[in-house]
């Protein structure tokens, strides 16, 4: 006898049901409802629909007469808004009460919008259906959009409008694109993708309002007060399954609506498939499980025995020109290993994550030609032991490719500077090389590239080595650590010339051959990075070594010694009296005068760090910075307040000094000291930089050291006022900043740049106060204290938990 | 068997960093890697004692702060050229909290 089935949403999964009962020759009169004015279409081709790729027409599923050929009763626009299960009956929105042998929901899932004030304003929309992409192709060059959400439905979304020319701008919460699905290299390469369209992205963002007028929405606001224009706000944050009917009808609901392994509700003759569905504990938001679901249904329909089983699942981004995918597992688990790719001149990058002999999980970026043979390596968890040292090179390189060291210059652009000296770009090396030049001295000749300071040498060579061939052999020089091929001079010029402005930009385009970097390299980066992009680069506290990180020395039996600034090594009564309580409170054992001119506390205990700072600060002392590699102290004698020689105020200008240049980073630490007259008492010139006041002015020398290696400055220039002193001190630590290799002393990088050079660079006036201008730009960032910082986060020095009373029975 | 405590949320934890837990036999370092994975090791290096959880993590190995010897977060080995191992003990993240075998307490209590 033949059963009433009535269908409940005509998506992708009913849709698939459907086709599959109807194949199996099922006995059933079929009446669907479908909110939606329409059918069943390919929803995940709504992106190509956006972009203009495809028409809508081109991406319907069924037709009407489809339908109509099969014998479906199609009640389209129309909503089921309730269910008698007792009387096996539905509801239609207009009243029609229609009884059914067996029901199945096919609802779908509601996208969720955030709750901010404003979320009701007309123009606020998600990205579900053909409606919202048709708000979405209504805009076009002239309009301005932002879309909530860095996954894969936001992305697909600003790229289809930004293909249609509107101004899109991407807020993520998270600090990297796609972060369920991708790592953060890929994170980082998508990105670049995503801006080279065009397209504005802000991760680490966080909406705080959506703001209106006349009842439309006009901007959205940040948390950081930025306020970004739009006519059109989207919503893309995530889906939650549409289960409000079901519940009202008493079904057993969770996340979704519960089903077994055949796909039915907690009522027999009640079953659900899609994104409504819970199953074993997942909900579903892509289409493949989603079709494995409807082929059991019509199995169950038809009284076979069928059962659905969950699958690895991968994802693919349908946005031109990015070629991603990621698949498996990539978070969370012991004994994994990684094996990473990069080829910086492709824009490749591919991970793998190995547990024992299997492949867990896999991202990657910019080639996926070999994503199904590595999802079926997943899937099938395949030994891949034997194959393990070329694994990730893909099926056809079975041999083994080595990563090409050249291949991130390979890939830089003609117009990309190689020589920040003189301005030499590639592209004038490569003539130059055309022109004849074949070897470091000829380029130094005919183009002066690396003929000032020397430090984009090693990336003249490998220009020279990319464009000769075997021609040219490049002199062997050592690379910062082992995860790289590349100098420290190379990696600087990189991150200026190519403007990476983050760690994982600097990994990829120069080919890192780790995932996160190591111990050697990481500090390096950091520096470089937060020297070279104050502003868009943030410091890495993980990155840096732990007395930087707590602001701290630790000491062998776990305790700190904490040194407060004292400004050119003036203090006062109160400050004295404020040091000395604070040593009688936390009980600190040892106080010393340190060679600084200034008091160190030796012996607090870890736990105390937060408090005894904050007593300090309160005092109005801040971090003497006394183990940083950045500025320490500036030494001063009395100079002309108090001694019958002083020529100048030495110690009003220390404190000026100290003022001025604390808390900024410099390759290695530096001290200064300024004497008010040549008999030298502040000991001026064993300084990184030092001031020898006289009476005609003052005499600037830098490069001397009182280490393992004692050395005495050598005089860079003599300034006839107190103001050209500090202009000159700070341009001369802004171009050591900005040019020394990490962990080189101004004396080292003296020695490879030349005392000359560096006083040519400070004579020209025009660069000394271009010197100056990126510095103050950089210690508007940095010049601050951490103590205040860390006092914020004092929970972070207690223990994170105290098992020490749980009884170990 | 396994029986598993709750120590703390996993953003207690900086993404490649470490935090301590207290014990009545000394610290345990909690490391989390830059994939949110955590490891559970003594704070102490087999060098000369380093405290481990102040090191630089990278990948899944932490470098230590003293003397720059590189240990596995996994096996707890010394790598490289140095001779080494430090104990490790069961660690788990479920969702989004950490959590430790309280075997490891016992473990340590006969250690
Ligand atoms: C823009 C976009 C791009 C996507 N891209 C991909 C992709 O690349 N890969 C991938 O695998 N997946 C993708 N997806 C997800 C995929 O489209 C969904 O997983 C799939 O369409 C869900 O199918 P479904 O049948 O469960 O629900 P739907 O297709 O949402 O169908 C549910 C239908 O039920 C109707 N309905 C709800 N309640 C009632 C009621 N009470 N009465 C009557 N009708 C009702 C709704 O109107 C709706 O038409 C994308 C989704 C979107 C929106
Ligand atoms: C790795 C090598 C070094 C280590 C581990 C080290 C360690 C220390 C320590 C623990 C202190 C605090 C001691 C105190 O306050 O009296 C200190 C301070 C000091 N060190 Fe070093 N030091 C090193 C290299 C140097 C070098 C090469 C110099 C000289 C150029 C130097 C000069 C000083 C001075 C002048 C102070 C007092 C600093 C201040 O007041 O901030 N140190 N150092
Ligand atoms: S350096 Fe000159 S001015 Fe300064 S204290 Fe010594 S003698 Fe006096
Ligand atoms: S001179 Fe040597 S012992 Fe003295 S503080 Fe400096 S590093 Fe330590
Ligand atoms: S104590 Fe760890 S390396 Fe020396």
């Amino acid at each position: 006898m033949t059963q009433k089935l009535i269908i409940i949403g005509a998506g992708m999964a009913t849709g698939r049901a459907l086709e599959q009962l109807l194949k199996a020759g099922g006995d059933y009169d079929v009446t669907l409802f479908n909110a939606e004015p329409r059918g069943n279409y390919d929803r995940i081709m709504l992106s190509p629909v956006l972009s203009g790729d495809k028409t809508y027409e081109e991406i319907v599923i069924h037709t009407a007469d489809w339908y109509e050929e099969n014998g479906v009763t199609c009640r389209f626009g129309e909503k089921i808004t309730s269910i008698d299960r007792a009387a096996k009956t539905v509801t239609a929105d207009n009243g029609d009460v229609l009884s059914y042998d067996k029901l199945l929901f096919g609802t779908g899932s509601n996208p969720f919008i955030i709750p901010l004030p404003g979320h009701d304003l007309e123009g606020v929309i998600a990205y579900r259906d053909l409606e919202d992409t048709e708000r979405m192709m209504g805009l076009g060059p002239d309009n301005k959009c932002v879309v909530i959400g860095g996954g894969l439905l936001g992305l697909e979304a600003a790229a289809g409008m930004a293909a249609r020319g509107v101004d899109v701008t991407v807020i993520h919460i998270m600090g990297h694109l796609m972060e369920r699905q991708l790592d953060e290299a890929a994170g980082y390469l998508l990105r670049k993708a995503l801006v080279d369209k065009g397209i504005t992205v802000k991760c680490s963002a966080n909406s705080k309002e959506i703001l209106g007028e006349n009842g439309k929405v006009k901007a959205l606001l940040l948390d950081d007060g930025t306020e970004l224009p739009c006519d059109l706000l989207v919503m893309a944050v995530g889906i939650r399954p549409n289960v409000q009917l079901a519940q009202d009808a008493g079904l057993a609901v969770g996340k979704g609506i519960h089903v077994d392994d055949q796909m039915r509700t907690s009522d027999d003759d009640v079953l659900a498939v899609g994104e409504c569905v819970e199953h074993d504990g997942a909900i579903f938001g892509l289409v493949a499980p989603l079709y494995d679901q409807a082929k059991v249904v019509a199995k169950t329909l038809m009284g076979e025995d069928a059962q659905f089983v969950q699958k690895e699942l991968s994802t693919k981004l349908k946005v031109t020109g990015c070629d991603l995918f990621s698949a498996g597992d990539f978070a969370e688990g012991e004994d994994r290993e990684d094996i990473v790719f990069r080829d910086p001149a492709r824009g490749v990058y591919r991970r793998l994550v190995l547990q024992g002999n299997h492949v867990i999980g896999a991202v990657m970026y910019g080639d996926t030609a070999d994503s199904n043979w590595f999802f079926g390596l997943i899937r099938d968890k395949t030994d891949i032991a034997d194959m393990r040292d070329t694994l990730i090179f893909g099926p056809a390189y079975q041999g083994g490719a080595p990563s090409d060291p050249l291949s991130a210059v390979a890939a830089l652009p003609r117009d990309a500077e190689i020589c920040g000296c003189n301005g030499i770009c590639k592209g004038e090396i490569e003539d130059a090389i055309a022109a004849g030049a074949d070897d470091l001295a000829a380029i130094k000749a005919t183009t002066k590239a690396s003929a000032s300071c020397g430090t984009c040498t090693g990336l003249v060579e490998q220009v020279l080595a990319v464009t000769l061939g075997d021609d040219f052999v490049i002199p062997a020089a050592a690379s910062v650590c082992g995860c790289t091929d590349m100098t420290h001079e190379d990696v600087r010029r990189m991150i200026k010339s190519q403007k990476l402005t983050s760690m994982q930009a600097v990994f990829q385009e120069c080919g890192w051959k780790t995932s996160c970097g190591c111990h050697v390299c990481r500090p390096a980066l950091n520096f470089y990075l937060l020297a070279d992009w104050p502003l868009e680069y943030q410091d890495d506290p993980q990155s840096r070594f732990i007395n930087e990180r707590k602001h701290a020395n630790i000491q062998k039996d776990g305790t700190f010694s904490v040194v407060p600034r004292m400004w050119g090594g003036i203090t006062t009564p109160s400050e004295l009296r404020a040091i000395a309580d604070a040593a009688d409170k936390y009980m600190v054992p040892t106080v010393k005068v340190t060679g600084g001119q200034r008091i160190d506390l030796l012996g607090v205990k870890g736990e105390d760090l937060p408090a005894i700072w904050k007593d300090l600060n309160d005092a109005g002392m801040v971090s003497g910075y006394a183990y940083s590699k950045g500025l320490r102290t500036v030494k001063t004698c009395v100079g002309t307040d108090h001694c019958r020689f002083g020529t100048q105020d030495s110690t009003g200008l220390g404190i000026k000094l100290e003022k001025t240049l604390h808390g900024a980073w410099t390759p290695h630490k530096l001290k200064l000291g300024v004497s008010g007259c040549p008999r030298n008492c502040a000991e001026s010139t064993c300084k990184d930089i030092g001031v020898i006041c006289v009476d005609s002015g003052y005499q600037i020398s830098i490069g001397g050291a009182a280490g393992m290696d004692v050395k005495e400055t050598e005089l860079l220039l003599q300034v006839p006022t107190e103001e050209d002193a500090i202009f000159v001190i700070k341009a001369v630590t802004q171009l050591y900043r900005e040019n020394a290799k990490y962990l080189d002393r101004i004396y080292k990088w003296m020695a490879k740049v030349g005392l000359d050079w560096i006083t040519e660079q400070i004579e020209d006036l025009e660069n000394r106060a271009d010197l100056v201008d990126r510095f103050e730009i950089s210690q508007t960032v940095y010049r601050h204290d951490p103590w205040a910082e860390h006092v914020k986060k004092a929970d972070t020095y207690q223990p994170l938990a105290n098992l020490a009373l749980e009884a170990a029975e | 068997m396994s029986d598993w405590i709750d120590i703390a949320a996993l953003d207690a934890v900086p993404a490649r960093g470490a935090r301590l837990v207290k014990t009545a036999h000394g610290c345990v370092a909690i490391f989390r890697n830059a994939m949110d994975e955590v490891f559970a090791l003594d704070n102490a290096c087999p060098h000369k004692n380093g405290p481990l959880a102040e090191g630089i993590v990278h990948g899944n190995a932490v470098t230590c702060p003293l003397h720059n010897w590189v240990i596995s977060l996994e096996t707890g080995m010394v790598q490289g050229p140095d001779e080494g191992q430090v104990t490790t003990y069961p660690a788990r993240v479920e969702d989004g909290r950490i959590k430790l075998d309280v075997a490891f307490l016992k473990q340590r209590a006969v250690a």
